[in-house]
């Protein structure tokens, strides 16, 4: 039998050709963009990496999941109400970062119903996560007050003198907190899952757990474990909405993210980083939607035609290329082999 | 001490009961092991063996009775108990992750390293090590899916030795195994032994327990019915304490009186669920009153070749012709209709519709025809009628027909998958492991009725794994390898070591091997 050494894997430790050509390639588009329009280049990548952290939290929060063997389709809801109730927790206590706790801790704490309902209980895990949705949009939608208000949200913070290099410096070192945050976990995230002995386990409960149980290793703790973990990523994901980019609640702010979180793990191959380059991708979008809208009149004589084009179809794109993008990967990508399987001994 | 030094019992089991909800797997079972040994465990499939070691092993939990390590009595609730004590198990579905790498799956749930962080080299060194010691050559850095299943058992193995177990159970080990593959296997065993460490192998192979075992102890029906050694017992003394009655281990025949071709099969290339080319190019044809035997390890191709016939997978390229019909790519009701019977080869997801009925069953493929359907709308007196006939016919033990079929014993179930198949005018027989994992009575009669086919004129296309089944039954075997034949001779000059060496790949060594079609 053959001796394979060639099949990628992630902590292989190959040099990337092709990951490098793409990113060199942006990096060089990136800078035409810039040497043509600074301004607006600045503010697109600024806005794409905004865009794009509720995203890759929430795709680390499914990730997380599934890699132990639980899907979570529940993401959304997770979001919701996380973002509501770290809402409301700004809004009597006005202290961000106390907020910002309650919304990881809510966020645990659905995830937590949510372990219980696939593990203990045994409920189809695709219905455990829309339960969570049909929840959360009831649940945040029945208690919502208008009219309440906060003092203000997560700021800035500027990293002295790096922030100053062009390009870069604005786009990476001019960040509120969560998104620092989610920038530092996608790196944490990795190490844990490739790197560590929890790592391993929980990959190996994800795809054989059988083999897990039989040298000693409780493969229901290690999946309760991970799914709480991916809950509080959800619920970071959900504060960043309430209490960093927009610091107000809305019915339903959510908006869908957490689903293409979902469309952006599985693009990723259940990877931290590939789940980030499909974040951008989609923050991407959605940054040059707004950016479209919002240079209507400004634009060059052989884009008219975008001016023309009714606001609300350049406001699908970032939709459409989820949808581009799922019809493009999932066939081809593999999931867990355990996933959704409840563990029974006998 | 005793003057004469008493041989060491490593591990003991005192009075086991253990019950399942309307079985009672194990009824105050005992045993003792003694260090640097090899006790077999022989008895058929649900005699209780695999509950026993299960226990031993901390995966279940008796219900009564003790188990001893070294003299101690402990209680083990779970594999890392075991696993601290020194028991090993290899299972038969091996617990290793295809992903993972050997090194990976080896130090799975006894991890090393710095803190949290692994540390692989550690392992990897350990690894070699223990390779070289026992004889036991694996790659660490590769991936458990790419290696052979002889390959992976080796890791099973390791990772057994790697957590210091001195006490190995072995479940079945030679299940997967080619012969020469297996006499790799009796010498890592002795090597084993003779380096201090006690074994129980598990099997139902009378010739391995023979060839393998110091002592061998018999279980049937959850109680131990007898011990005896290799030198006081006979294959035949063998089969009837594991049956409890006498059995006939070769399958009587008559010689083959072949007729004109009923399937031939023309370089057909299928693919499997990934899209891997599985079987490339083959060619095969059997005709009316003969067996062709189909030899092989599992995962050759041979799976996919019986769906491509069947018409339950679809071909990339080649041609089917049954009766000379051409019938690539036809759907399986039509490849059915021409008279075709298949037993598949999983029969709990293929041949039965498990929350159905014995009597639904035993219509799947003629439910829509007179007389059990008249028009639109069934006819159960009719059904049932045919169901009471062939369950008397065919000795398929059930309460009753109305039972759902998920309730049967497993020969019971594939008596009834053979009665279904073979209760009307059969001209082509396609038999996929038909005898896998049942008793040794239904494994007779199965066996009577496939022989009874061909004597009727059947053509009959046999696929098993057990080559003593493909020996015994067969007038001529094909050895598959690679998703094509590689040759293809008469059965009675068959040997096993020749076979054997096809299946491993080996080129056929002389053109006097392949038959002249």
């Amino acid at each position: 039998m053959q001796m394979t050494s060639s099949v990628a894997r992630p902590s292989a430790a190959r040099i990337p050709w092709l990951s490098l050509g793409v990113w060199g390639a942006l990096a060089i588009l990136v800078l035409i963009a810039y040497a043509r329009a600074p301004q607006a280049t600045t503010a697109v990548l600024t806005s794409t990496i905004r865009q794009s952290t509720p995203i890759i939290l929430g795709a680390m929060a499914g990730i997380m999941c599934e890699r132990s063997g639980v899907i979570n389709i529940g993401i959304e809801g997770m979001m919701l109400i996380a973002a509501f109730l770290g809402y409301l927790a700004n809004v009597w206590t006005g202290n961000l970062l106390l907020a910002t706790a309650g919304a990881l801790l809510v966020g645990g704490a659905v995830g937590a119903f949510h372990a219980l309902m696939s593990i203990t209980l045994k409920v189809d895990q695709i219905i455990a996560g829309t339960v969570i949705n049909i929840l959360a949009v009831g649940f945040t939608g029945y208690f919502y007050q208008q009219g309440l208000t906060t003092r203000g949200k997560l700021a800035p913070i500027d990293i002295a003198p790096l922030s100053s290099i062009p390009i870069i410096g604005p786009v990476f070192f001019n960040n509120p907190p969560i998104t620092y945050a989610s920038l530092v976990l996608i790196v944490v995230i990795h190490v844990l899952l490739f790197r560590t002995a929890w790592g391993l386990r929980t990959r190996a409960v994800g795809e054989h757990p059988a083999a897990a149980d039989t040298v000693g290793i409780a493969v229901n703790r290690v999946r309760y474990i991970n799914v709480i973990i991916g809950g509080m990523l959800a619920g970071l994901a959900g504060g960043f909405l309430t209490l960093e980019a927009v610091g107000s609640f809305e019915r339903n702010m959510t908006n869908g993210r957490g689903f293409v979180s979902l469309a952006v793990m599985i693009f990723g191959k259940w990877t931290p980083f590939g789940a980030w380059g499909g974040s951008l991708l989609f923050g991407f979008a959605n940054a040059m939607q707004s950016q479209i809208q919002f240079l209507q009149n400004q634009l060059p004589p052989w884009l008219a035609w975008v001016s023309q084009t009714p606001p609300q179809f350049i406001g699908m794109l970032p939709y459409l290329l989820t949808i581009a993008v799922l019809a493009g990967f999932v066939g081809r990508a593999r999931p867990p082999a355990a996933i959704g399987k409840v563990y029974e001994k006998e | 001490m005793t003057a004469a030094p008493a041989p060491e019992v490593v591990l003991e089991a005192r009075g086991i009961t253990k019950r399942f909800p309307g079985v009672i797997a194990n009824e105050h079972v005992s045993l003792k092991l003694q260090r640097g040994e090899v006790l077999a465990l022989l008895g058929e499939n649900g005699a209780g063996k695999t509950t026993l070691m299960n226990i031993l092993y901390g995966m279940y939990h008796q219900d009564a009775g003790e188990v001893l390590v070294r003299g101690q009595a402990v209680r083990i609730s779970g594999p890392s108990d075991s696993i601290s004590r020194g028991i090993g198990m290899v299972h038969q579905h091996f617990m290793l992750v295809p992903v993972f790498t050997v090194a990976e799956n080896i130090i799975l749930g006894a991890e090393t390293g710095n803190g949290p962080f692994l540390d692989l080299s550690v392992a990897r060194r350990q690894i070699r090590e223990l390779s070289q010691r026992y004889n036991l050559d694996v790659d660490p850095d590769a991936y458990v899916k790419d290696l052979s299943v002889g390959q992976q058992q080796r890791v099973e193995i390791i990772k057994a030795l790697y957590r210091k177990a001195d006490i190995l159970i072995l479940d079945e080990p030679t299940a997967v195994l080619t012969p020469q593959e297996t006499q790799e296997l009796f010498a890592i065993i002795r090597s084993l032994t003779s380096q201090g460490a006690s074994v129980i192998f598990i099997t139902h192979k009378l010739k391995e327990v023979l060839a393998i075992a110091d002592r061998i102890m018999v279980l049937r029906r959850g109680r131990v019915v007898g011990e005896t050694t290799p030198q006081a017992a006979s294959e035949r003394s063998l089969a009837e304490m594991m049956v409890g009655r006498s059995v006939m281990l070769e399958v009587e025949k008559q010689e083959a009186n072949p007729g004109a071709t009923v399937l031939a099969i023309e370089r057909l290339v299928v693919d499997d669920d990934r899209g891997q080319q599985v079987v490339n190019g083959l060619s095969l044809e059997v005709r009316a009153g003969e067996i062709l035997g189909v030899a092989g390890v599992q995962g050759n191709g041979q799976t996919e070749l019986v769906e491509a016939i069947t018409g339950l997978r679809a071909a990339r390229s080649g041609r089917v012709l049954i009766n000379g019909h051409d019938l690539t790519n036809a759907s399986p009701r039509r490849v059915s209709e021409t008279g075709s019977a298949h037993v598949p080869e999983d029969r709990q997801e293929d041949g039965l519709v498990l929350t159905y009925s014995v009597a639904d069953n035993l219509v799947l493929n003629r439910y829509y025809v007179a007389p059990f359907a008249r028009g639109v709308v069934r006819d159960e007196h009719a059904i049932m009628q045919h169901a009471e006939e062939l369950i008397d016919r065919y000795d398929v033990r059930t309460p009753s027909v109305l039972t759902p079929v998920s309730a049967l014993s497993g020969g019971n179930k594939q008596k009834v998958i053979i009665a279904r198949e073979l209760s009307r005018e059969v001209r082509l027989l396609i038999a996929a492991q038909p005898t896998r994992g049942i008793d040794v009575g239904s494994i007779e009669f199965i066996h009577q009725q496939i022989i009874a086919e061909r004597d009727r004129g059947a053509a009959v296309l046999l696929v098993s794994a057990e080559l003593d089944e493909i020996m015994a039954l067969s007038d001529r075997i094909a050895v598959m390898y690679h998703g094509q034949i590689v040759a293809t001779m008469p059965a009675a000059g068959a040997s096993r070591e020749e076979l054997g060496l096809l299946m491993a790949g080996a080129r056929p060594a002389a053109p006097a091997v392949s038959e002249a079609v």
